[in-house]
C-alpha cells in the first residue's frame, strides 16, 4: 500500500466505504459489554418498549466507532487529529449501515499540513444516521 | 428543568488502565479487522509502544466509573429518556496497552429548545495519561427529551 500524503490527496477524493453487516442484538450486547454503556435501554426489550422505543437500537458511539474505522482504514490513527460527530437518527436492528467520507478541504493546522474530511454513516435506505467530521495530518 | 447552578460543576475523576483484553473485546465489539488493534507485533511494527486504544475506546473511561450515570442522577435525568446528541475527541498523544488514563471532565452547559421541551448536557472532558500528558479532549452532547 502506498503511503497516503497531502499531496497526493485533492479536495474531493473519497475514502474507501466501509459497509457493516445488519445490526444484531448480539451486537448490541457486546458492544455494552466492551465500551462500558451498560444503558439497558440498548439491550433489554422491555426496557426499550417502557420507554417508548418499539425495540432496542444501537449506541450512538457505536455507530461512531465505526466512523473511526472508516478513517483509520484510511490513514493511520497516529494521524488522526479531530473526530466529530452529530448523532442524527437512530440506528435499528437490522440497519446494515456504510460508512463514507470525503475530503472537503486541504489546510494547514498546528504547523501540519492536514486534510478536512466529511463523513456520514447511512442505513440500506439511505437514512443518515451519523454525520460528522475529520482532521487527518499528512505528510507532504 | 435541569438547574442552570450546575454549569460549570467538575465530576469526579475517572481512572481507566488500558489493558489488552479490554481492548480486543472492543476491537471485536466494533467489527475492527486491523491487526493492530489485536496483535501486539502488528501494533509495535506500525510504531505503537503496545496495542492502540481505537479514535473512540476512551469514551468508556467515564462510563466504566459511572461518572456519567451519576452526573445524570445528580441532574435528575431518568436514563431512558437521554440521547446521545453530538461527540468529539481532539487527539494529543496516543493510548496503548499498559497506560493507566485519568479523566476529568465537568459540566460545561446546559440549555434548552422548544420551551424546555428538550435540554442539552455539555460535558467536556480531558483525558491525561500515567506521565500527565494530554492524550485526549472529549466533548459530549447528551439530549434529555421530556
Amino acid at each position: 500500500m502506498t503511503a497516503l500524503t497531502h499531496d497526493a490527496v485533492s479536495v474531493g477524493d473519497t475514502l474507501p466505504p466501509l459497509r457493516l453487516p445488519p445490526v444484531t442484538r448480539t451486537r448490541l450486547a457486546l458492544f455494552a459489554g466492551a465500551s462500558g454503556d451498560h444503558n439497558p435501554i440498548h439491550i433489554d426489550l422491555d426496557v426499550a418498549r417502557h420507554a417508548g422505543y418499539p425495540d432496542v437500537f444501537a449506541q450512538g458511539m457505536l455507530g461512531m466507532a465505526w466512523l473511526g474505522r472508516l478513517l483509520t482504514r484510511w490513514a493511520p490513527q497516529s494521524h488522526l487529529r479531530h473526530l466529530e460527530v452529530r448523532f442524527r437518527g437512530i440506528t435499528w436492528l437490522g440497519n446494515a449501515i456504510t460508512c463514507t467520507g470525503h475530503v472537503v478541504e486541504k489546510l494547514e493546522h498546528g504547523g501540519e499540513p492536514c486534510v478536512r474530511v466529511e463523513i456520514q454513516a447511512a442505513d440500506q435506505y439511505g437514512q443518515i444516521k451519523t454525520v460528522g467530521e475529520a482532521l487527518v495530518a499528512l505528510p507532504h | 428543568m435541569i438547574d442552570k447552578k450546575w454549569i460549570g460543576h467538575e465530576l469526579g475523576a475517572s481512572e481507566l488502565v488500558l489493558d489488552r483484553a479490554r481492548l480486543r473485546f472492543f476491537a471485536e465489539a466494533i467489527g475492527e479487522d486491523d491487526p493492530i488493534y489485536t496483535d501486539v507485533d502488528a501494533a509495535r511494527a506500525a510504531g505503537y509502544a503496545d496495542l492502540p486504544a481505537p479514535p473512540t475506546f476512551l469514551f468508556a473511561a467515564e462510563l466504566d466509573s459511572s461518572t456519567v450515570f451519576q452526573m445524570l442522577e445528580t441532574l435528575g435525568v431518568p436514563l431512558d429518556h437521554i440521547l446521545h446528541g453530538e461527540q468529539s475527541f481532539t487527539y494529543h498523544q496516543p493510548a496503548c496497552a499498559g497506560d493507566t488514563v485519568t479523566v476529568k471532565a465537568r459540566i460545561e452547559d446546559l440549555y434548552d429548545k422548544k420551551n424546555g421541551a428538550m435540554e442539552f448536557i455539555v460535558k467536556a472532558s480531558q483525558a491525561h495519561n500515567q506521565r500527565g500528558e494530554l492524550v485526549v479532549e472529549m466533548r459530549s452532547v447528551i439530549v434529555y427529551r421530556h
